[in-house]
C-alpha cells in the first residue's frame, strides 16, 4: 500500500511537467502548428522561472517569467511560420537549438556571477511545495499522497482547454483553422490570429512545465544537466498518444510519468526487463498509437488535418 | 477594399539578387548575435574573433589540432545532411537522422566487436555495408508505414530516434557491456580504427565523394529525377507512370543508409566506441543544414563547414566569458534570419497605402461640388 502511494506520487511528480508540455504543444497543434520547439521552450521556461524566483522570491512572478519568456520564443516561431510562412519543422527544431543553448548560456553566466550553482531558499520552495494528504489505512502517517499546486493548475488548464474546444465558438474557430484553414477563412475566421494566439499561449504553458522542473524537480538547485533533458520530446509524443484530446492528456501524462519511475517500483522478481526498455516504452507506445489510428483512418482520430502545413490564402 | 498588405509570389530572383539576400540575412544575424554577446557583457568582436581562432588556430605543439577537430565535427554533419537532402527533395520529412545514424553505428558495431580479427580493409568494408543496411532499414520502416497507411512521417521518424537511442543504452548495459561495473562497450580493437589521411580519419574523403555522388544522383540520374517529380506532385508522378510507392521506399532506404554511414564513420573514425552521444546532435542539425542549403549538395558542404566552425570555435571560449552552448544560440539566430529571408526570396510585398483612396474620394467630392 505504502509502495503504491509512493508510486502514484512519483507518477504525479514526473507527469506534471509532461502535462504542461503536452497541453502547450496540443494547443499549438490544434491550430495546425506542429511546433518542435517544445524542448527549447521548456528549457527557456526552466531558466526564466528559476532566475525570477532567485531574484524576487515570488512564486507568482517566477511562473509569469517562465510563461512570458517561453511565450516570447513561441512568438518568434509564430512570426516566422505564420507571417513569413517558414517551414514548421525547421523553425521548431531551430527554436529547440536556440532555447536549449540560451538557457545553458544564461544559466552558466548566472553560476559565474554567483560563484557556483545557486540554490533557491527554503522559504521559496515552501511556497510551491506539495499538499500532503494523509491516506487512511496506510501503515503510518509518514506516507501521504503528495499533490503539488502546479499539478492541480495543470489539470484545471486541461479541463478548461477541453471545454474551450468543445463548447465555445472560438474553440471551433481554432479547430477549423487546424483542420481546414481555407474553409475557416472563407467562413470569416481570422486564421492567422487563431494560429498566433494558439502558438503563443501553448508556448507559455510549455514554459511553466520547464519551470516546474527547475523549481521543483531539481529541488531548488540549478542543475542544467538534469532538468528538462528530453521531456519536451516526450511531450510531443504524448500529444499523439492522447489523440489531441486535452482530457486524455491528463491521464496520458501521468501514465508516461509512471513509466519514468516504474523501474524503481516493479521488483525484478515480477518483471525483469532492462532499464532501457522502460525508457523506450513511451516512444514505442506512441508509435503503436500512431500506426493503429492511421490504419483505422478514423475521422475521430483527432489529428488536425492541416497539421504542419502552412496556410496561404492565395493558394486556396 | 484591398488589403493593406498584399503578398504575391514573385518570379525567381536572379543569382545576384539571391546572393544579396543571403548576405543581408547573414549580416543581420551577425549583428543580432553581436547584440546577444553584448547583452552578456562581452565584446562581440572579441568573441567572434575567438570563435574563428578557436576553430582554426591550434596549439604550438600541433598547429593543425584545431582544424582537425573542426573537420571531425564536419564529416558526420555533412554526410547526414546529404542523406536527409534526398528525403526532403521528395518532401518526405525525415526527422530521423539521429536514429538512422545510430542504427548504422549499431550494425557496424556488431562486426567491430565480433570480427575484429579480419584484415582491416575487409572489416571496414563489412562495417560499411552493415551501416548501410542498418541505417537504410531504420529509414525504410517509416516509409513503409507512410505508403501503406499514410502514417505521418515527421512524427514517426522522430519517435524512431528515441527507440534507437535506448537500443544503444540497452546494448551498452547488457549484451555488449564489456567494462565491469560501468555500462559501456569499451574501446574497439585497434584494427577497427579508420586510417588517417592528412591527420584526420579517412571519413572526410568519403564525405566529399558523397557530395559528388549525391549531386550526380540528384541532377543526372533517372532516379533523382523521379524523386524531384514525386516531391513536386505525387499525382503528376503517378500519371507519368511512375511507381510512387517504390520511389518513396527506395529513396528513404538510401536516405537512411547515408545517415547510417555517418554513424559508422563517427564510431570507427572518431569515437572508437558505440555510445548514445555518437551523433553529437548531427541528425537534428543536418535537417537545418539541408534546408538552409536548399538541398544543394555543395551548399550543404559549405553550411556544414560553417556550423562546424561555430561549434568547434565556441568550445574554446573560456567559460567565464561564455559557455560553449553559445554556438547553439548563434546558430539559432543565424537560422531565424535565414528562415525569414526565405520569405523575401519567394514573395514580394505590396503595401496599398490608403492615401490613394482618400485622393480618389476627394476627386469625387470636387466633381460633386462642380
Amino acid at each position: 500500500m505504502d509502495n503504491a502511494i509512493n508510486f502514484i506520487n512519483a507518477a504525479l511528480f514526473a507527469g506534471t511537467p509532461l502535462l504542461f508540455g503536452t497541453l502547450g504543444e496540443l494547443i499549438s497543434e490544434k491550430a495546425g502548428c506542429l511546433n518542435l520547439g517544445v524542448e527549447g521552450m521548456m528549457w527557456v521556461g526552466a531558466f526564466a522561472g528559476f532566475f525570477a524566483a532567485l531574484q524576487t522570491g515570488s512564486a507568482m512572478l517566477s511562473l509569469l517569467a517562465a510563461f512570458g519568456a517561453a511565450a516570447l520564443c513561441a512568438a518568434v516561431y509564430a512570426f516566422l511560420t505564420v507571417t513569413l510562412r517558414a517551414n514548421q519543422n525547421v523553425t521548431g527544431l531551430t527554436l529547440t537549438t536556440f532555447g536549449v543553448g540560451l538557457s545553458l548560456v544564461l544559466g552558466s553566466a548566472m553560476c559565474q556571477a554567483n560563484g557556483g550553482a545557486p540554490n533557491l531558499p527554503g522559504s521559496f520552495r515552501d511556497k510551491i511545495a506539495a499538499f500532503k494528504i494523509p491516506i487512511p489505512g496506510s501503515g503510518d502517517d509518514v506516507v501521504k499522497l503528495a499533490v503539488y499546486p502546479l499539478t492541480i493548475f495543470a489539470i484545471v488548464l486541461c479541463i478548461s482547454a477541453a471545454v474551450f474546444y468543445k463548447k465555445t465558438r472560438h474553440g471551433l474557430s481554432v479547430r477549423a483553422s487546424g483542420e481546414n484553414p481555407a474553409a475557416a477563412d472563407a467562413a470569416g475566421v481570422n486564421v492567422s490570429a487563431m494560429k498566433y494566439a494558439s502558438i503563443i499561449l501553448g508556448g507559455g504553458i510549455c514554459g511553466i512545465g520547464g519551470a516546474f522542473m527547475s523549481l521543483v524537480t531539481a529541488n531548488g538547485a540549478w542543475m542544467p544537466a538534469g532538468i528538462v533533458n528530453g521531456f519536451g520530446w516526450i511531450a510531443v509524443a504524448l500529444v499523439i498518444f492522447v489523440r489531441w484530446k486535452p482530457m486524455l492528456a491528463i491521464l496520458g501524462a501521468f501514465v508516461f510519468g509512471a513509466f519514468q519511475s516504474m523501474r524503481y517500483y516493479i521488483p525484478d522478481s515480477v518483471i525483469s526487463i532492462p532499464n532501457a526498455f522502460y525508457q523506450m516504452l513511451p516512444f514505442v507506445l506512441t508509435l503503436i498509437v500512431l500506426i493503429v489510428t492511421s490504419m483505422r483512418k478514423s475521422v475521430h482520430a483527432g489529428e488536425p488535418a492541416a497539421i504542419g502545413v502552412n496556410y496561404y490564402r492565395e493558394e486556396r | 477594399m484591398k488589403d493593406l498588405v498584399h503578398i504575391t509570389k514573385r518570379p525567381e530572383r536572379s543569382a545576384l539578387s539571391s546572393l544579396g539576400l543571403i548576405a543581408a540575412a547573414l549580416g543581420l544575424a551577425i549583428v543580432a548575435g553581436g547584440v546577444f554577446i553584448a547583452l552578456m557583457r562581452q565584446n562581440p568582436l572579441e568573441v567572434y574573433a575567438a570563435i574563428i581562432k578557436g576553430a582554426f588556430v591550434g596549439s604550438k605543439r600541433d598547429p593543425f589540432s584545431a582544424i582537425k577537430s573542426t573537420v571531425i565535427l564536419f564529416v558526420p554533419l555533412l554526410i547526414v545532411s546529404l542523406g536527409l537532402s534526398l528525403a526532403f527533395k521528395m518532401r518526405f520529412w525525415n526527422i530521423g537522422g539521429e536514429g538512422q545514424m545510430m542504427f548504422g553505428a549499431i550494425f557496424a558495431t556488431f562486426f567491430a566487436l565480433n570480427y575484429s580479427h579480419l584484415p582491416h580493409i575487409v572489416l571496414v568494408l563489412l562495417m560499411f555495408a552493415a551501416s548501410v543496411v542498418g541505417g537504410g532499414l531504420w529509414g525504410l520502416i517509416p516509409a513503409l508505414f507512410r505508403v501503406k497507411w499514410s502514417v505521418n512521417e515527421t512524427l514517426f521518424t522522430l519517435m524512431m530516434n528515441y527507440v534507437a537511442l535506448y537500443t544503444i543504452e540497452f546494448l551498452q548495459a547488457g549484451p555488449w557491456k564489456r567494462t565491469p561495473g560501468f555500462a559501456s562497450i569499451g574501446s574497439f580493437d585497434a584494427n577497427v580504427q579508420l586510417a588517417k589521411v592528412g591527420g584526420v580519419h579517412v571519413g572526410w574523403i568519403l564525405a566529399l565523394v558523397l557530395v559528388v555522388i549525391v549531386t550526380v544522383y540528384m541532377s543526372r540520374a533517372k532516379q533523382g529525377y523521379e524523386i524531384a517529380v514525386v516531391g513536386e506532385s505525387k499525382a503528376t508522378a503517378h500519371y507519368a507512370g511512375m511507381n510512387v510507392k517504390k520511389i518513396v521506399l527506395r529513396t528513404m532506404f538510401i536516405s537512411g543508409a547515408i545517415c547510417g554511414i555517418a554513424g559508422m564513420v563517427q564510431i570507427a573514425g572518431s569515437d572508437n566506441t558505440l555510445s548514445t552521444g555518437l551523433t553529437g546532435n548531427a541528425g537534428f542539425s543536418g535537417i537545418t543544414v539541408a534546408w538552409l542549403a536548399q538541398l544543394n549538395p555543395f551548399a550543404v558542404a559549405v553550411i556544414s563547414a560553417l556550423f562546424s566552425i561555430l561549434e568547434k570555435g565556441s568550445k574554446t571560449i573560456p567559460v567565464d566569458v561564455m559557455s560553449k552552448e553559445a554556438a547553439n544560440v548563434l546558430q539559432g539566430i543565424l537560422l531565424f534570419f535565414f528562415l525569414g529571408a526565405e520569405f523575401f526570396r519567394r514573395y514580394s510585398i505590396k503595401i496599398n497605402l490608403p492615401q490613394k483612396q482618400v485622393r480618389h474620394i476627394q476627386k469625387e467630392e470636387e466633381h460633386a461640388d462642380g
